[in-house]
């Protein structure tokens, strides 16, 4: 999972020929927007500059997606609610850094952060134990149907505590509302970029190493596998679903609160980025994280160039564009087995 | 035996006394004053409404086992292929004369819910290839798409076909000759008459050849296959019989409400649905009815009585009732309420016959 790339030992056949197809329409779909970005005469540094604000906002999708992972590979639940999780973070970590201690702005913003991760991987187990493992057995359209639920309930609580008001977070540089650019050239770069793909870097080099050197992570690992024989070998797979359930949120409350100053969260925060991020997780092929990473940094490099060269209200459109496609062409994303497929 | 079909000798009375008690109002009766303000006709017509959607809703999830979290498209496309072509009838050089009779509302209203019919059959092959989680979210992803394409002028915005983020306004009142479908009442009998046709349909399909075929696909579709079940025509064919319903609502809806905006029919009106087709049991036909009236209900109780309790209360309640609802009847109740009420009432007797087809 964590340790490289699942191109498989599959005859050229058929599949060469969807990948050609792929390769194919992702080259037309590149020539479109260039044929499209000379209308505005875009030259290589806007083309880069879009490229760069779109990784930004991929890094989020792959943070999101490694949830959306993470989730599915131990429980097999494609869990809706994690777009809540990701809303979640900034809005707590907003309202315990307005209570205005420690008088230490930088450690009182660090402190709701960790205050804030901690409580949404809280409710990411009670999401787990209460909703979804009374009905382990369920379909998956049960399953899918609770998650929604529960996406609901917490976008619904959110609105109660906070209003359909945005939050401020302070952007983690300057601890102001000012964010500072960073210049190379003709590129610029947010400063509070510069944090999101630190998050994203620590983020992965965690997991790795949890997954790959510890006893907790191997036998997480082992659920993903083989449910049946994971227990069999006395792992508790019902604590491991419940441990999956935290992480995931954790993780996509980290990612909410990275994004916190480029943006201004509100209760409704969570739709987009939760879908998104599952389109980020789909085209990884839905079981890999190192796919998950690609599929996000993909998706938010491409949306934007989409964006640039567009209309600004299609940028939506492009994900679920590629969702769609990316479901019908290729399921397997280009990480996936086939095998996956089939199980969902 | 107790047929299905018992429900209309219940369901058509109480519908035709509600309808006639707000067409005369004896005595100064009405609806609303009789349920404390809870029932309106208002709330009526679109439980009417929503059960059209519901029943091919139904259709697809509960007897076909195929999810589609972005059932409101079709509802959006019906709704707005009505609005254009009669608000913007004239831009669109369709000759007045035609546009101006009593027949071209009837006209667009059936020949949009065939083409939207037309068009999910054509969607429905490729994507209901897809199983479980991946089709719930290609559908949900389908479903975003309408409703962007939609809301950005599908794309055009020089044309401004469908008036972006404000929608249309002014859609006309349907008629039939020279009788106008207003005041509300009128349009109660016309919109319940669909839907008691609805139930029919969907009634007549469960028991037909079709409908073993669904059920076949809903239990293996492996197995349905090597028995000779044509799987992806049956699944794609019931799809657009679902989309060409909720289409035919939408257009009911636009000509009803006279205005239609984007927002209506994007997806957070799709999970609504869902809701409703899980509260009423989604393996059952008249689940459709009762879904969307029991829904519809909570939501108003919601609105009038709990803001009373807890002042400024917006919409959050809503939300968190919704999700409520649907986790608890999820996890209690898979059937929904419909079955697991009927179940109660034959007693235990029926209940391993009868396995319910939603879970």
């Amino acid at each position: 999972m964590v340790r490289g790339w699942r191109w498989g030992e599959r005859t050229w056949t058929k599949e060469g020929a969807w990948r050609g197809g792929v390769v194919l329409a992702a080259l037309g779909m590149l020539a479109l927007l260039v044929l499209l970005g000379r209308r505005h005469g875009f030259g290589a540094p806007e083309y880069l500059q879009f490229l760069l604000d779109g990784l930004r906002g991929g890094s989020i999708y792959a943070l999101v997606a490694l949830g959306f992972v993470l989730v599915y590979r131990v429980t097999g639940v494609i869990n809706f609610a994690q777009g809540a999780f990701v809303m979640l973070g900034p809005m707590l970590t907003a309202s315990f850094y307005e209570r205005g201690w420690p008088p230490a702005l930088g450690l009182r913003l660090a402190l709701a952060a960790l205050l804030s991760i901690g409580i949404v991987a809280g409710i990411g187990v009670a999401v787990e134990r209460w909703a979804l493992y009374p009905a382990r057995r369920a379909s998956p359209l049960t399953r899918i149907i609770i998650t929604v639920g529960v996406y609901l309930i917490l976008e619904g609580a959110a609105l109660l505590l906070w209003g359909p008001y945005a939050k401020m977070i302070p952007s983690f540089t300057t601890l102001s509302l000012a964010d500072p650019t960073l210049r190379f050239g003709e590129l610029r770069i947010k400063a509070q970029s510069l944090w999101i793909w630190g998050a994203l870097g620590i983020s992965l080099l965690t997991l790795a190493l949890f997954f790959g050197r510890t006893t907790l992570g191997k036998a997480m690992r082992a659920c993903a596998v083989n449910r049946l024989a994971a227990q069999l070998m006395g792992i508790r797979v019902d604590t491991m679903s419940t441990l999956a359930f935290g992480l995931a949120a954790a993780l996509g409350a980290l990612a909410g609160i990275v994004l916190g100053p480029a943006t201004r969260p509100t209760y409704e925060l969570g739709l987009e980025l939760g879908l998104k991020g599952f389109v980020a997780a789909i085209m990884g092929g839905l079981v890999s994280f190192p796919g998950a990473v690609l599929g996000g940094l993909l998706l938010g490099a491409l949306e934007n160039l989409w964006a640039g060269v567009t209309m600004a209200g299609f940028k939506d459109l492009f994900a679920f564009i590629i969702l769609i496609l990316v479901l019908l062409i290729h399921p397997q994303g280009f990480a996936g087995s086939e095998a996956e497929v089939e199980r969902a | 035996m107790r047929s299905p079909w018992v429900g209309f000798v219940i369901g058509v009375p109480l519908i035709l006394a509600i309808g006639l008690l707000e067409a005369w109002q004896p005595l100064g009766l009405s609806l609303p004053a009789l349920t404390g303000g809870l029932l309106t006709l208002d709330t009526m017509i679109r439980a009417g409404l929503f059960t059209i959607v519901l029943v091919g809703l139904n259709l697809l999830m509960g007897y076909a086992g195929q999810v589609s979290l972005g059932q409101a498209a079709f509802y959006g496309m019906g709704a707005f292929f009505s609005a254009i072509l009669t608000v913007r009838a004239r831009a669109l050089g369709i000759p007045p004369e035609l546009a101006e009779g009593w027949a071209w509302p009837w006209l667009v209203m059936f020949s949009g819910a065939f083409l939207v019919g037309l068009l999910a059959y054509g969607i429905g092959r490729p994507i209901l290839r897809l199983r479980g989680h991946y089709l719930a979210m290609a559908t949900l992803g389908l479903g975003v798409v309408v409703y962007i394409l939609l809301r950005e002028n599908l794309g055009f915005p020089h044309l401004n076909l469908t008036g972006g983020f404000d929608g249309l306004q002014g859609i006309p009142r349907l008629r039939l000759g020279t009788l106008t479908l207003w005041p509300a009442w009128r349009y109660y009998f016309l919109v319940w008459l669909f839907a008691f046709g609805a139930i029919a349909l969907g009634l007549n399909v469960v028991r037909s050849r079709v409908g073993r075929a669904l059920r076949a696909i809903h239990g293996s579709e492996m197995a349905a296959e090597s028995v000779g079940v044509e799987v992806p025509h049956y699944k794609a064919q019931i799809f657009a019989l679902s989309a060409g319903m909720a289409a035919l609502a939408g257009s009911l809806y636009a000509h009803f409400q006279t205005t239609v905006i984007p927002a209506t029919f994007g997806f957070g009106p799709s999970l609504e649905l869902v809701v409703m087709s899980a509260v009423g049991g989604m393996a059952s036909i008249w689940g459709a009815p009762f879904g969307a009236l029991t829904v519809l209900l909570v939501q108003e109780i919601l609105r009038t009585q709990l803001r009373r309790l807890i002042p400024g209360a917006q919409g959050e309640l809503e939300l968190i009732a919704f999700g409520l609802i649907l986790v608890l009847i999820m996890l209690f109740m898979p059937e929904g309420l419909t079955v697991w009420g009927l179940r109660r009432l034959r007693g235990r007797r029926m209940a391993r016959g009868a396995a319910p087809a939603g879970r």
